[in-house]
């Protein structure tokens, strides 16, 4: 990593990630693949979203769908511990809840594969502020 | 592709759930057979909306439509209209509160939601682990125009007149802090992030700090050239293992990056940030405690004045906010202090986080604008009471706090209407208890844990909590007497009025307010002998209903201490002397004939 070393240059850099040039230079084109956040917190990884993390890991690539698998911090759903955002290119994001393999295995074949939608979607419920100037 | 072209999606919270979700969905499948739709139209169960009050609630996709206060007979008319003619319901719109306007498209929709995320802006979106992400989401920007664009006087004056208080519980104006410690002259200043919460049930700084570290680190070295400070501590508790990670990684990008160190942003501005380890004592939190704590010292707190602001860590001057306060800093310098001052209510600015515990459907993280009413927390946005049972109250700020029951339901939270609630903010814990919790039991549950937590350095505290909860652990046993309760009101009032710190003078608070709001209950243990909740097992007495009971011999069987006896096919009886009230023959009893008295 090259040094930030005046605000224009952490301009640029935002500027930069948010274009996605960084996905360009990494080979990833977000107009075709995938998306898939696990959230990953304290309770997230006890009710088991790091075998569910690995899950999607290794079956996207057997499955051979194009995808980023990322983990993420706390979405706030306890109740409905492990939780995944999956985002399809050019669609909203859809967080689904209650994720074991079985399910993990149901959004990979259905919503993954051909946007049908599965059992366990938590709608969005909140607003979030946006910092853009 | 799918071969759906629209998705049905159902509420089934579990509010929802009650008002006939399911009906909703089976007369939905129906028609769609009916009228042949199945293949195109896919129906989904989904989790809470959060909206509960306008449940049950059906969402249109993709066209986003929004129908609130659906009938399983409402079906028709969703299937008729808008799936194959394409006019959407407009009864059934959810409607704009101010101006009765029907609202059709529910991207518009999320100003009428209930939760705002501020301090949560990036938990659950970014991976904390990749400053980049942070990056992409303006990250860092605060402090890039703070330090090249506003002075120190002006950065503070933002911070002052945004409103901001500090949401460690104290509920301080964080402006002011910062300007008492800019005040204090020095060679050295520090910036120190409490990190150590401690409430049972509270999750709030966990999450940010594992969620979004970089806020709270950007946070720190805008507060550091504020106040004229080139150190940060973090104080965290070693049992938060993953949020020290995840911290040690965003300190080491942010260095790598040259965002925190030597000549931020080319702007000669130096400033980092290390981290302390606390061993998890409850005291630590109290700002001269965990001062002390991180020289070396015994985490014992000490009389202010003075205040960290003059002289704290190392006896320089040093300014202590919690991850909550720090994590808002960033949005309010870029977005300005009159957006911030917008959001809730009078003397209570911005938004707050709660963690969701208890006996409630929706367990979670939620950030709300201060104001909201608890019924609003409670019901639409926690989901309501787990298995339909009935609200009985809510421990607000934890061991410190208050519990508030069904009167202040309606009541905005904010600082001052929970204070004068009897209770206090707090960090933000909210444990919500229902008909099945003992005031009692749960008032002596806190005490135990102020007992175990109490630092023992003054009297009130360690001697009086001590008493405390002796008398409630009586009460619960039956031995109590009404003057009990006149004794447990006066010594907790002595201890208000003379423990030296924070933790022994709100540690009667959950004794106080029990009594007063459920002054029956206690009554009952203390006169009838009774617990009307059927928690206090000594106050409980199990007994064979000789109608019901067909002599089976099973409770015989499984009770661990022989205290049932009965001849085959002859009703049983429970010996009481000898009972220990496991409740395991009460499990076994196939025919209904064990019960409590």
């Amino acid at each position: 990593m090259s040094k930030i070393t005046s605000l224009a240059d952490l301009k640029k850099k935002r500027d930069e990630l948010i274009n996605g040039l960084d996905n360009q230079v990494k080979g990833i084109d977000p107009e075709t693949i995938i998306q898939v956040k696990v959230a990953m917190a304290t309770c997230g990884i006890a009710s088991g979203a790091k075998t569910v993390m690995e899950f999607f890991l290794e079956q996207l690539e057997r499955r051979n769908v194009a995808a980023v698998v990322t983990q993420t911090g706390c979405m706030g759903y306890c109740y409905a511990e492990p939780t995944i955002e999956v985002k399809r290119p050019g669609e909203e994001p859809v967080v689904f809840g209650f994720v074991d393999l079985k399910r993990a295995d149901q959004i990979i074949e259905k919503y993954i594969k051909t946007g049908e939608l599965v059992d366990g979607i938590i709608p969005v419920n909140y607003q979030s502020i946006d910092l853009k100037e | 592709m799918s071969k759906y072209s629209m998705h049905l999606l159902v509420c089934g919270g579990t509010s929802c759930h009650a008002s006939e979700s399911d009906a909703i969905v089976c007369n939905l499948r129906d028609e769609l057979e009916a009228k042949g739709l199945v293949d195109s139209v896919q129906v989904i169960l989904t989790g809470c909306f959060g909206f509960c009050e306008k449940g049950p609630i059906v969402k249109v996709m993709p066209d986003n439509t929004y129908y609130v206060g659906v009938k399983p007979e409402d079906v028709l008319e969703i299937v008729d209209e808008h799936l194959i003619k394409g006019r959407k319901v407009t009864r059934l719109l959810y409607k704009d509160p101010v101006t009765k306007q029907a609202v059709s498209d529910s991207k518009n929709i999320g100003i009428f939601r209930k939760q705002l995320r501020i301090v949560l802006r990036n938990c659950g979106f970014i991976n904390p682990e990749n400053i980049d992400e942070y990056i992409g989401r303006e990250g860092y920007q605060a402090l890039g125009k703070v330090l090249t664009g506003m002075s120190p006087e002006e950065v503070i004056k933002v911070v002052k007149d945004s409103g901001q208080r500090g949401r460690g519980g104290g509920g301080f104006s964080t402006g002011l802090k910062w300007e008492l410690a800019r005040r204090s002259v020095s060679d050295e200043k520090y910036v120190v992030c409490n990190a150590d919460e401690g409430d049972p049930g509270a999750f709030m700084d966990r999450s940010v700090l594992g969620g979004d570290p970089h806020s709270v680190l950007e946070a720190m070295a805008i507060c550091g050239y504020s106040i004229g400070a080139e150190s940060g501590l973090i104080y965290i508790r070693a049992e938060y293992p993953l949020a020290i990670e995840r911290l040690k990684i965003a300190i080491n990008q942010a260095r790598e990056y040259g965002l925190i160190g030597n000549n931020i942003l080319g702007t000669g501005f130096n400033f980092d940030i290390t981290l302390r380890y606390g061993a998890g004592a409850f005291v630590c939190g109290e700002e001269t405690a965990l001062i002390h704590s991180m020289e070396g010292l015994r985490g014992e707190p000490t009389v202010k004045p003075p205040f960290p602001a003059e002289s704290g860590y190392r006896n320089k001057p040093t300014n202590v906010n919690n991850v909550e306060t720090f994590a808002a800093i960033p949005a309010i310098i870029l977005k300005g202090s009159k957006w911030f001052s917008s959001i809730g209510t009078e003397k209570s600015k911005g938004t707050k986080v709660f963690a969701l515990a208890g006996k409630i459907n929706n367990v979670g993280l939620i950030e709300v604008p201060m104001g909201t009413t608890l019924r609003e927390v409670i019901f639409e946005i926690g989901g309501g009471i787990r298995n339909g049972k009935k609200f009985k109250g809510v421990q607000t700020g934890g061991p410190s706090g208050g519990c508030l029951t069904e009167k202040h339901l309606d009541t905005p939270i904010d600082f001052d209407n929970l204070i004068a609630a009897g209770s206090m903010m707090g960090s933000g814990a909210m444990i919500v208890l229902d008909e099945d919790d003992c005031m009692v039991s749960m008032a002596k549950f806190f005490l135990e844990f102020t007992v175990e937590e109490s630092c023992g350095k003054c009297a009130p505290c360690r001697i009086g909590n001590k008493r405390l909860h002796e008398l409630l652990g009586q009460i619960t046993e039956g031995k109590g007497t009404l003057e009990d309760l006149d004794r447990l009101k006066n010594m907790s009032l002595v201890i208000k009025d003379t423990a030296l710190c924070g933790l022994g003078q709100t540690s009667p608070n959950p004794v106080l307010s029990m009594m007063e709001n459920f002054r029956e209950e206690y009554v009952a243990h203390v006169t009838h002998k009774k617990c009307p909740a059927g928690q206090c097992k000594s106050l409980m007495e199990y007994v064979i209903n000789a109608e019901n009971c067909v002599g089976c011999t099973a409770c015989a069987r499984v009770c661990p201490v022989n205290a049932i006896t009965g001849e085959r096919k002859e009703s049983h009886l429970i010996n009481a002397a000898t009972c220990i009230k496991c409740g395991a023959c009460m499990e076994k009893c196939k025919f209904d004939a064990i019960f409590i008295r």
